[in-house]
Protein backbone atom coordinates (compact mmCIF):
# COMPACT_ATOMS: atom_id res chain seq x y z
CA UNK A 1 0.00 0.00 0.00
CA UNK A 2 1.39 3.42 -0.92
CA UNK A 3 0.85 6.42 1.27
CA UNK A 4 -1.18 9.13 -0.45
CA UNK A 5 -0.81 12.85 0.27
CA UNK A 6 -3.08 15.67 -0.70
CA UNK A 7 -2.70 19.44 -0.70
CA UNK A 8 -4.02 21.21 2.35
CA UNK A 9 -5.64 24.63 2.20
CA UNK A 10 -4.78 26.83 5.13
CA UNK A 11 -6.64 30.05 5.76
CA UNK A 12 -4.45 32.71 7.33
CA UNK A 13 -6.09 35.84 8.60
CA UNK A 14 -7.88 38.20 8.55
CA UNK A 15 -7.37 38.01 12.29
CA UNK A 16 -3.83 36.75 12.57
CA UNK A 17 -1.03 38.46 14.48
CA UNK A 18 1.44 38.23 11.62
CA UNK A 19 -0.74 39.72 8.93
CA UNK A 20 -0.15 43.38 9.87
CA UNK A 21 -3.82 44.22 10.00
CA UNK A 22 -6.62 42.38 8.31
CA UNK A 23 -4.82 40.69 5.45
CA UNK A 24 -6.11 37.26 4.58
CA UNK A 25 -4.46 34.67 2.40
CA UNK A 26 -5.56 31.27 1.27
CA UNK A 27 -2.43 29.15 1.25
CA UNK A 28 -2.24 25.74 -0.40
CA UNK A 29 0.28 23.58 1.39
CA UNK A 30 2.06 20.36 0.61
CA UNK A 31 3.14 19.33 4.06
CA UNK A 32 4.81 22.49 5.27
CA UNK A 33 5.73 23.76 1.82
CA UNK A 34 3.73 26.54 0.17
CA UNK A 35 2.38 25.44 -3.20
CA UNK A 36 0.06 28.30 -3.95
CA UNK A 37 -1.17 31.48 -2.35
CA UNK A 38 -4.12 33.72 -2.97
CA UNK A 39 -4.54 37.03 -1.15
CA UNK A 40 -8.11 37.88 -0.15
CA UNK A 41 -8.46 41.61 0.29
CA UNK A 42 -11.08 44.13 1.27
CA UNK A 43 -11.55 43.68 5.01
CA UNK A 44 -10.52 47.30 5.56
CA UNK A 45 -12.09 48.72 2.40
CA UNK A 46 -13.73 52.02 3.30
CA UNK A 47 -14.20 53.39 -0.18
CA UNK A 48 -11.88 56.33 0.31
CA UNK A 49 -11.83 57.11 -3.42
CA UNK A 50 -15.63 57.34 -3.49
CA UNK A 51 -15.72 59.33 -0.26
CA UNK A 52 -13.26 61.82 -1.76
CA UNK A 53 -15.69 62.59 -4.58
CA UNK A 54 -18.19 63.96 -2.09
CA UNK A 55 -15.80 66.22 -0.20
CA UNK A 56 -14.05 69.48 -0.95
CA UNK A 57 -10.37 69.30 -1.85
CA UNK A 58 -9.33 70.32 1.66
CA UNK A 59 -11.66 67.83 3.31
CA UNK A 60 -9.93 64.97 1.51
CA UNK A 61 -6.68 65.55 3.46
CA UNK A 62 -7.89 63.76 6.63
CA UNK A 63 -9.00 60.83 4.46
CA UNK A 64 -5.46 60.45 3.13
CA UNK A 65 -4.25 60.11 6.73
CA UNK A 66 -6.18 56.88 6.86
CA UNK A 67 -4.39 55.26 3.94
CA UNK A 68 -1.03 54.13 5.24
CA UNK A 69 -1.80 55.16 8.79
CA UNK A 70 1.75 54.68 10.03
CA UNK A 71 2.99 57.19 7.45
CA UNK A 72 0.21 59.78 7.43
CA UNK A 73 2.41 62.78 6.75
CA UNK A 74 3.67 61.48 3.43
CA UNK A 75 0.13 60.57 2.40
CA UNK A 76 -0.90 64.16 3.12
CA UNK A 77 2.10 65.37 1.16
CA UNK A 78 1.37 63.21 -1.88
CA UNK A 79 -2.20 64.49 -2.03
CA UNK A 80 -1.49 68.17 -1.51
CA UNK A 81 1.33 68.10 -4.05
CA UNK A 82 -1.07 66.65 -6.62
CA UNK A 83 -3.71 69.31 -5.97
CA UNK A 84 -1.10 72.09 -5.96
CA UNK A 85 0.21 70.91 -9.30
CA UNK A 86 -3.32 70.75 -10.68
CA UNK A 87 -4.26 74.20 -9.39
CA UNK A 88 -0.86 75.77 -10.04
CA UNK A 89 -0.24 76.83 -6.44
CA UNK A 90 3.26 77.85 -5.39
CA UNK A 91 4.25 76.99 -1.85
CA UNK A 92 6.39 79.31 0.35
CA UNK A 93 10.07 78.41 0.60
CA UNK A 94 10.05 77.73 4.33
CA UNK A 95 7.14 75.34 3.93
CA UNK A 96 8.98 73.37 1.27
CA UNK A 97 11.80 72.75 3.72
CA UNK A 98 9.47 71.95 6.60
CA UNK A 99 7.67 69.44 4.39
CA UNK A 100 10.95 67.73 3.53
CA UNK A 101 11.94 67.59 7.20
CA UNK A 102 8.57 66.13 8.13
CA UNK A 103 8.56 63.66 5.22
CA UNK A 104 12.01 62.31 6.00
CA UNK A 105 11.18 61.97 9.69
CA UNK A 106 8.10 60.05 8.59
CA UNK A 107 10.21 57.77 6.43
CA UNK A 108 12.48 56.95 9.38
CA UNK A 109 9.48 56.35 11.60
CA UNK A 110 7.84 54.08 9.04
CA UNK A 111 11.05 52.12 8.50
CA UNK A 112 11.43 51.68 12.27
CA UNK A 113 8.03 50.12 12.39
CA UNK A 114 8.63 48.07 9.24
CA UNK A 115 11.90 46.63 10.47
CA UNK A 116 10.61 46.05 13.97
CA UNK A 117 7.50 44.23 12.78
CA UNK A 118 9.58 42.23 10.32
CA UNK A 119 11.87 41.02 13.10
CA UNK A 120 8.79 40.27 15.15
CA UNK A 121 7.59 38.01 12.33
CA UNK A 122 10.97 36.36 12.31
CA UNK A 123 10.51 35.31 15.90
CA UNK A 124 12.59 37.96 17.67
CA UNK A 125 9.56 38.65 19.71
CA UNK A 126 9.13 42.37 20.56
CA UNK A 127 12.68 43.06 21.78
CA UNK A 128 13.92 44.64 18.53
CA UNK A 129 10.53 46.22 17.96
CA UNK A 130 10.74 47.93 21.33
CA UNK A 131 14.22 49.24 20.53
CA UNK A 132 12.81 50.73 17.33
CA UNK A 133 9.76 51.98 19.17
CA UNK A 134 11.97 53.87 21.65
CA UNK A 135 13.29 56.05 18.82
CA UNK A 136 10.05 56.19 16.89
CA UNK A 137 8.46 57.70 19.99
CA UNK A 138 10.74 60.72 19.61
CA UNK A 139 9.52 61.26 16.06
CA UNK A 140 5.93 60.91 17.21
CA UNK A 141 6.65 63.53 19.89
CA UNK A 142 8.04 65.84 17.21
CA UNK A 143 4.89 65.38 15.14
CA UNK A 144 2.76 65.99 18.20
CA UNK A 145 4.53 69.34 18.62
CA UNK A 146 3.68 70.44 15.09
CA UNK A 147 0.21 68.97 14.65
CA UNK A 148 -1.14 68.03 18.07
CA UNK A 149 -1.69 64.47 16.90
CA UNK A 150 0.29 61.30 17.35
CA UNK A 151 -0.97 59.06 14.55
CA UNK A 152 -3.24 60.79 12.03
CA UNK A 153 -1.59 64.17 11.70
CA UNK A 154 -3.67 66.05 9.11
CA UNK A 155 -0.84 68.59 9.01
CA UNK A 156 -0.34 69.46 5.35
CA UNK A 157 -2.63 71.92 3.64
CA UNK A 158 -3.12 72.75 0.00
CA UNK A 159 -0.65 75.59 -0.43
CA UNK A 160 1.27 74.97 2.76
CA UNK A 161 0.99 73.51 6.22
CA UNK A 162 -1.59 74.06 8.93
CA UNK A 163 0.77 75.99 11.22
CA UNK A 164 4.42 76.85 11.61
CA UNK A 165 6.57 74.67 13.85
CA UNK A 166 6.73 75.65 17.53
CA UNK A 167 9.99 76.91 19.05
CA UNK A 168 10.86 73.64 20.74
CA UNK A 169 10.66 71.65 17.51
CA UNK A 170 13.99 72.49 15.91
CA UNK A 171 16.20 71.85 18.99
CA UNK A 172 14.46 68.50 19.49
CA UNK A 173 14.77 67.60 15.80
CA UNK A 174 18.47 68.54 15.79
CA UNK A 175 19.05 66.41 18.86
CA UNK A 176 17.28 63.48 17.23
CA UNK A 177 19.27 63.84 14.01
CA UNK A 178 22.53 64.04 15.97
CA UNK A 179 21.72 60.97 18.04
CA UNK A 180 20.29 58.87 15.24
CA UNK A 181 23.56 57.48 13.76
CA UNK A 182 24.38 56.05 17.19
CA UNK A 183 21.02 54.28 17.33
CA UNK A 184 21.55 52.77 13.91
CA UNK A 185 24.98 51.55 15.01
CA UNK A 186 23.34 50.00 18.03
CA UNK A 187 20.79 48.15 15.90
CA UNK A 188 23.46 46.97 13.54
CA UNK A 189 25.51 45.69 16.43
CA UNK A 190 22.53 43.73 17.67
CA UNK A 191 21.11 42.61 14.35
CA UNK A 192 23.06 43.10 11.15
CA UNK A 193 25.39 40.14 11.65
CA UNK A 194 23.13 38.13 13.91
CA UNK A 195 23.47 34.50 12.93
CA UNK A 196 19.79 33.65 13.27
CA UNK A 197 18.75 36.69 11.25
CA UNK A 198 21.19 35.77 8.49
CA UNK A 199 20.15 32.13 8.46
CA UNK A 200 16.46 32.99 8.32
CA UNK A 201 16.60 35.81 5.76
CA UNK A 202 19.53 35.34 3.36
CA UNK A 203 18.32 33.90 0.09
CA UNK A 204 14.71 33.64 1.30
CA UNK A 205 11.83 35.11 -0.71
CA UNK A 206 13.92 36.31 -3.62
CA UNK A 207 12.38 38.86 -5.97
CA UNK A 208 14.37 39.10 -9.20
CA UNK A 209 14.93 42.57 -10.75
CA UNK A 210 12.98 41.69 -13.91
CA UNK A 211 9.98 40.46 -11.99
CA UNK A 212 10.19 43.42 -9.60
CA UNK A 213 9.94 45.85 -12.52
CA UNK A 214 7.25 43.82 -14.26
CA UNK A 215 4.99 43.71 -11.23
CA UNK A 216 5.51 47.43 -10.71
CA UNK A 217 7.25 47.10 -7.37
CA UNK A 218 8.50 50.34 -5.86
CA UNK A 219 10.23 51.66 -2.81
CA UNK A 220 12.57 49.52 -0.70
CA UNK A 221 11.14 46.34 -2.27
CA UNK A 222 12.27 47.42 -5.74
CA UNK A 223 15.61 48.78 -4.57
CA UNK A 224 16.40 45.62 -2.61
CA UNK A 225 16.17 43.82 -5.96
CA UNK A 226 19.13 45.92 -7.16
CA UNK A 227 17.05 48.33 -9.24
CA UNK A 228 18.29 51.84 -8.59
CA UNK A 229 15.04 53.75 -8.79
CA UNK A 230 13.97 56.44 -6.39
CA UNK A 231 11.37 59.02 -7.39
CA UNK A 232 13.11 61.62 -5.25
CA UNK A 233 15.93 61.36 -7.76
CA UNK A 234 14.20 60.18 -10.94
CA UNK A 235 11.33 62.66 -10.86
CA UNK A 236 12.19 65.18 -8.12
CA UNK A 237 9.17 66.74 -6.47
CA UNK A 238 9.08 69.58 -3.96
CA UNK A 239 12.75 70.57 -3.47
CA UNK A 240 14.47 67.19 -3.39
CA UNK A 241 16.78 68.25 -6.21
CA UNK A 242 18.58 70.52 -3.72
CA UNK A 243 19.82 67.75 -1.44
CA UNK A 244 22.63 65.30 -1.68
CA UNK A 245 21.81 61.71 -0.89
CA UNK A 246 22.55 58.25 -2.21
CA UNK A 247 20.10 55.58 -3.30
CA UNK A 248 20.99 52.38 -1.49
CA UNK A 249 20.25 49.13 -3.30
CA UNK A 250 20.38 45.47 -2.35
CA UNK A 251 22.21 42.76 -4.22
CA UNK A 252 19.95 39.72 -4.18
CA UNK A 253 16.39 40.89 -3.56
CA UNK A 254 15.95 38.56 -0.60
CA UNK A 255 14.41 39.29 2.78
CA UNK A 256 17.74 40.37 4.20
CA UNK A 257 18.21 42.97 1.48
CA UNK A 258 14.76 44.36 2.06
CA UNK A 259 15.66 44.76 5.72
CA UNK A 260 19.10 46.16 5.02
CA UNK A 261 17.98 48.67 2.38
CA UNK A 262 15.63 50.19 4.94
CA UNK A 263 18.51 50.63 7.41
CA UNK A 264 20.62 52.30 4.73
CA UNK A 265 17.73 54.49 3.68
CA UNK A 266 17.35 55.77 7.21
CA UNK A 267 20.97 56.89 7.10
CA UNK A 268 20.29 58.76 3.86
CA UNK A 269 17.20 60.35 5.41
CA UNK A 270 19.43 61.61 8.22
CA UNK A 271 21.69 63.20 5.60
CA UNK A 272 18.73 64.95 3.98
CA UNK A 273 17.47 66.06 7.39
CA UNK A 274 20.85 67.57 8.29
CA UNK A 275 20.90 69.57 5.07
CA UNK A 276 17.26 70.63 5.29
CA UNK A 277 17.55 71.77 8.90
CA UNK A 278 20.73 73.72 8.11
CA UNK A 279 19.16 75.45 5.11
CA UNK A 280 15.75 76.13 6.69
CA UNK A 281 14.78 79.74 5.87
CA UNK A 282 13.85 82.15 8.64
CA UNK A 283 10.29 82.44 9.88
CA UNK A 284 7.81 83.71 7.35
CA UNK A 285 4.62 82.73 5.64
CA UNK A 286 3.88 79.00 5.79
CA UNK A 287 0.84 78.87 3.56
CA UNK A 288 0.26 80.31 0.12
CA UNK A 289 -2.69 82.61 -0.38
CA UNK A 290 -5.35 80.15 -1.49
CA UNK A 291 -9.12 80.55 -1.48
CA UNK A 292 -11.12 78.76 1.20
CA UNK A 293 -12.78 76.64 -1.45
CA UNK A 294 -10.26 75.51 -3.99
CA UNK A 295 -11.50 75.02 -7.54
CA UNK A 296 -8.67 73.73 -9.69
CA UNK A 297 -9.15 74.31 -13.42
CA UNK A 298 -10.72 71.40 -15.27
CA UNK A 299 -8.09 68.83 -16.07
CA UNK A 300 -6.26 65.89 -14.65
CA UNK A 301 -2.98 65.11 -12.99
CA UNK A 302 -1.00 62.07 -11.98
CA UNK A 303 1.46 63.04 -9.29
CA UNK A 304 3.80 60.61 -7.58
CA UNK A 305 6.04 60.77 -4.56
CA UNK A 306 8.47 58.38 -2.97
CA UNK A 307 6.52 57.43 0.15
CA UNK A 308 8.31 55.27 2.74
CA UNK A 309 6.84 52.17 1.09
CA UNK A 310 7.13 53.12 -2.54
CA UNK A 311 5.49 55.13 -5.26
CA UNK A 312 2.41 56.75 -3.81
CA UNK A 313 0.52 58.36 -6.66
CA UNK A 314 -2.63 60.43 -6.87
CA UNK A 315 -4.59 60.60 -10.10
CA UNK A 316 -6.99 63.50 -9.71
CA UNK A 317 -9.54 64.64 -12.26
CA UNK A 318 -11.03 68.08 -11.73
CA UNK A 319 -14.18 69.45 -13.35
CA UNK A 320 -13.60 72.92 -11.87
CA UNK A 321 -15.96 72.25 -8.98
CA UNK A 322 -15.13 72.27 -5.28
CA UNK A 323 -14.78 68.47 -5.08
CA UNK A 324 -12.53 66.14 -7.07
CA UNK A 325 -14.38 64.45 -9.92
CA UNK A 326 -12.19 61.40 -9.46
CA UNK A 327 -9.42 60.77 -6.98
CA UNK A 328 -7.51 57.56 -7.55
CA UNK A 329 -4.79 56.50 -5.18
CA UNK A 330 -1.96 54.34 -6.50
CA UNK A 331 -1.15 52.11 -3.53
CA UNK A 332 2.49 50.97 -3.52
CA UNK A 333 1.92 48.19 -1.03
CA UNK A 334 -0.93 46.51 -2.89
CA UNK A 335 1.12 46.49 -6.06
CA UNK A 336 4.22 45.17 -4.29
CA UNK A 337 2.07 42.29 -3.05
CA UNK A 338 1.46 41.14 -6.63
CA UNK A 339 4.74 39.25 -6.42
CA UNK A 340 4.11 37.62 -3.05
CA UNK A 341 2.90 34.38 -4.60
CA UNK A 342 6.00 34.02 -6.76
CA UNK A 343 8.29 34.87 -3.87
CA UNK A 344 6.98 32.29 -1.42
CA UNK A 345 6.21 29.29 -3.62
CA UNK A 346 8.43 26.41 -2.57
CA UNK A 347 9.23 27.94 0.81
CA UNK A 348 7.92 26.84 4.19
CA UNK A 349 5.07 28.51 6.07
CA UNK A 350 7.49 30.22 8.46
CA UNK A 351 9.31 31.74 5.48
CA UNK A 352 5.99 32.91 4.06
CA UNK A 353 5.39 34.92 7.24
CA UNK A 354 8.90 36.31 7.01
CA UNK A 355 8.67 37.25 3.33
CA UNK A 356 5.31 38.85 3.88
CA UNK A 357 6.75 40.79 6.83
CA UNK A 358 9.67 41.99 4.74
CA UNK A 359 7.28 43.61 2.24
CA UNK A 360 6.31 46.06 5.00
CA UNK A 361 2.63 46.54 4.33
CA UNK A 362 -0.16 48.48 5.95
CA UNK A 363 -3.71 47.40 5.22
CA UNK A 364 -5.14 50.91 5.33
CA UNK A 365 -3.47 51.62 2.03
CA UNK A 366 -4.03 48.26 0.39
CA UNK A 367 -7.77 48.18 0.93
CA UNK A 368 -8.36 51.95 0.97
CA UNK B 1 11.68 62.34 -15.61
CA UNK B 2 10.77 63.76 -19.00
CA UNK B 3 7.22 63.42 -20.06
CA UNK B 4 7.08 62.47 -23.74
CA UNK B 5 5.22 64.79 -26.05
CA UNK B 6 1.99 62.86 -26.49
CA UNK B 7 1.04 64.45 -29.80
CA UNK B 8 4.31 63.40 -31.42
CA UNK B 9 4.15 59.97 -29.83
CA UNK B 10 0.60 59.61 -31.14
CA UNK B 11 1.89 60.19 -34.69
CA UNK B 12 4.50 57.47 -34.26
CA UNK B 13 1.92 55.05 -32.89
CA UNK B 14 -0.48 55.92 -35.70
CA UNK B 15 2.16 55.23 -38.33
CA UNK B 16 2.95 51.85 -36.78
CA UNK B 17 -0.72 50.92 -36.27
CA UNK B 18 -2.93 52.87 -38.67
CA UNK B 19 -6.31 53.71 -37.23
CA UNK B 20 -5.34 52.90 -33.64
CA UNK B 21 -5.08 56.45 -32.31
CA UNK B 22 -8.43 58.15 -31.85
CA UNK B 23 -7.20 61.36 -30.27
CA UNK B 24 -4.20 62.99 -28.65
CA UNK B 25 -3.91 66.04 -26.46
CA UNK B 26 -1.12 67.48 -24.38
CA UNK B 27 -1.83 65.05 -21.52
CA UNK B 28 -2.31 61.72 -23.17
CA UNK B 29 -2.56 59.51 -26.23
CA UNK B 30 -5.99 57.98 -26.60
CA UNK B 31 -6.18 54.74 -28.52
CA UNK B 32 -9.01 52.58 -29.69
CA UNK B 33 -9.67 49.75 -27.24
CA UNK B 34 -9.49 47.19 -30.06
CA UNK B 35 -5.85 48.00 -30.76
CA UNK B 36 -4.91 48.76 -27.15
CA UNK B 37 -3.00 45.53 -26.62
CA UNK B 38 -0.93 45.91 -29.81
CA UNK B 39 -0.08 49.50 -28.95
CA UNK B 40 0.83 48.60 -25.38
CA UNK B 41 2.98 45.74 -26.64
CA UNK B 42 4.71 48.10 -29.06
CA UNK B 43 5.31 50.74 -26.38
CA UNK B 44 6.72 48.17 -24.02
CA UNK B 45 8.97 46.31 -26.41
CA UNK B 46 10.18 48.89 -28.92
CA UNK B 47 13.68 50.15 -28.17
CA UNK B 48 12.63 53.74 -28.65
CA UNK B 49 10.00 53.79 -25.92
CA UNK B 50 11.02 50.90 -23.67
CA UNK B 51 8.12 51.35 -21.24
CA UNK B 52 9.03 48.51 -18.92
CA UNK B 53 7.14 49.91 -15.93
CA UNK B 54 3.39 50.43 -15.71
CA UNK B 55 3.29 52.89 -12.84
CA UNK B 56 -0.43 53.29 -12.46
CA UNK B 57 -3.59 51.91 -13.97
CA UNK B 58 -6.95 53.44 -13.23
CA UNK B 59 -10.29 54.35 -14.72
CA UNK B 60 -12.65 57.31 -14.74
CA UNK B 61 -16.38 57.35 -15.36
CA UNK B 62 -17.29 60.34 -17.55
CA UNK B 63 -20.94 59.13 -17.71
CA UNK B 64 -20.87 59.15 -21.56
CA UNK B 65 -17.95 56.78 -21.57
CA UNK B 66 -15.40 55.11 -19.34
CA UNK B 67 -11.76 55.99 -19.65
CA UNK B 68 -9.00 53.58 -18.66
CA UNK B 69 -5.73 55.36 -17.92
CA UNK B 70 -2.25 53.82 -18.13
CA UNK B 71 0.65 55.81 -16.70
CA UNK B 72 3.71 54.31 -18.34
CA UNK B 73 7.30 54.84 -17.24
CA UNK B 74 10.59 53.67 -18.66
CA UNK B 75 13.07 53.03 -15.87
CA UNK B 76 15.95 52.85 -18.36
CA UNK B 77 15.18 56.04 -20.25
CA UNK B 78 13.46 57.89 -17.42
CA UNK B 79 10.55 59.13 -19.48
CA UNK B 80 6.82 58.75 -19.08
CA UNK B 81 3.63 58.71 -21.13
CA UNK B 82 -0.06 58.57 -20.37
CA UNK B 83 -2.01 56.17 -22.53
CA UNK B 84 -5.79 56.06 -22.46
CA UNK B 85 -8.56 54.10 -23.98
CA UNK B 86 -12.29 54.73 -24.00
CA UNK B 87 -15.27 52.49 -23.68
CA UNK B 88 -18.67 53.77 -24.72
CA UNK B 89 -20.58 50.67 -23.69
CA UNK B 90 -22.28 51.03 -20.31
CA UNK B 91 -23.85 47.63 -19.73
CA UNK B 92 -20.79 45.48 -20.18
CA UNK B 93 -17.71 47.58 -20.99
CA UNK B 94 -14.72 45.49 -22.02
CA UNK B 95 -11.08 46.40 -22.51
CA UNK B 96 -8.24 44.00 -23.36
CA UNK B 97 -6.10 43.06 -20.38
CA UNK B 98 -2.40 43.94 -20.30
CA UNK B 99 -1.51 41.47 -17.53
CA UNK B 100 0.59 39.44 -19.95
CA UNK B 101 2.73 42.52 -20.59
CA UNK B 102 2.90 44.04 -17.12
CA UNK B 103 1.87 41.80 -14.29
CA UNK B 104 1.33 44.84 -12.10
CA UNK B 105 -2.02 45.13 -13.91
CA UNK B 106 -3.24 41.97 -12.17
CA UNK B 107 -4.65 43.54 -8.98
CA UNK B 108 -5.27 46.91 -10.58
CA UNK B 109 -7.50 45.52 -13.33
CA UNK B 110 -9.36 43.47 -10.76
CA UNK B 111 -9.83 46.62 -8.71
CA UNK B 112 -11.24 48.48 -11.71
CA UNK B 113 -13.55 45.56 -12.46
CA UNK B 114 -14.67 45.54 -8.84
CA UNK B 115 -15.28 49.24 -8.37
CA UNK B 116 -15.95 50.51 -11.90
CA UNK B 117 -17.36 47.43 -13.59
CA UNK B 118 -15.05 47.29 -16.59
CA UNK B 119 -14.19 43.75 -17.68
CA UNK B 120 -10.67 43.07 -18.88
CA UNK B 121 -10.71 40.34 -21.49
CA UNK B 122 -7.81 37.95 -21.20
CA UNK B 123 -7.26 38.55 -17.49
CA UNK B 124 -6.47 35.20 -15.87
CA UNK B 125 -8.52 35.78 -12.74
CA UNK B 126 -11.23 38.35 -13.43
CA UNK B 127 -13.09 38.64 -10.15
CA UNK B 128 -13.72 41.27 -7.52
CA UNK B 129 -10.75 42.40 -5.46
CA UNK B 130 -12.17 44.24 -2.45
CA UNK B 131 -15.91 43.63 -2.36
CA UNK B 132 -17.47 40.23 -2.01
CA UNK B 133 -18.91 38.11 -4.79
CA UNK B 134 -22.58 38.89 -5.02
CA UNK B 135 -22.20 42.58 -4.26
CA UNK B 136 -24.63 44.54 -6.42
CA UNK B 137 -23.24 47.32 -8.58
CA UNK B 138 -19.90 49.04 -8.94
CA UNK B 139 -19.47 51.85 -6.40
CA UNK B 140 -17.07 54.14 -8.26
CA UNK B 141 -19.51 54.68 -11.11
CA UNK B 142 -21.04 58.13 -11.04
CA UNK B 143 -24.57 56.73 -11.08
CA UNK B 144 -23.98 54.55 -8.01
CA UNK B 145 -25.37 56.39 -5.01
Amino acid sequence: MTLQTQPFILNMGPQHPSTHGVFRMKVTLDGEVVVDLEPVLGYLHRGIEKLAEGRTYTQVIPLTDRLDYVASMTNNLAYVLAVEKLAGIKVPERTEYLRIIIAELMRISSHFLGIGAFLNDMGAFFTPLMYMWREREKIVDLFEMVSGQRLLYNYMRIGGISQDIPEEFLPAAKRFVAEMPRFIDEYNQLLAANEILLARTKGVGVLTPDLAINIGASGPVLRASSVKWDIRRADPYSIYDRFEFDIPTGANGDCYDRYWVKILEMQQSIRILEQAIAQLPAKGATCADVPALIRPPAGEIYSRIEAPKGELGFYIVSDNSIAPYRCHIRPPELINLTALRDMVRGWKVADLILTFGSMDICMGEIDR
Amino acid sequence: MTSLNSEETAKKIASAFPGSVTAADKNAVIVDSKSLYQVADYLKNSAEFDFNYLANLTSVDYTDYFEVVYNLVSLNRNHSLTLKTRCYEREKPTVPSVVSLWRTADFQEREIYDLMGITFSGHPNMKRLFLWEGFQGHPLRRDYL
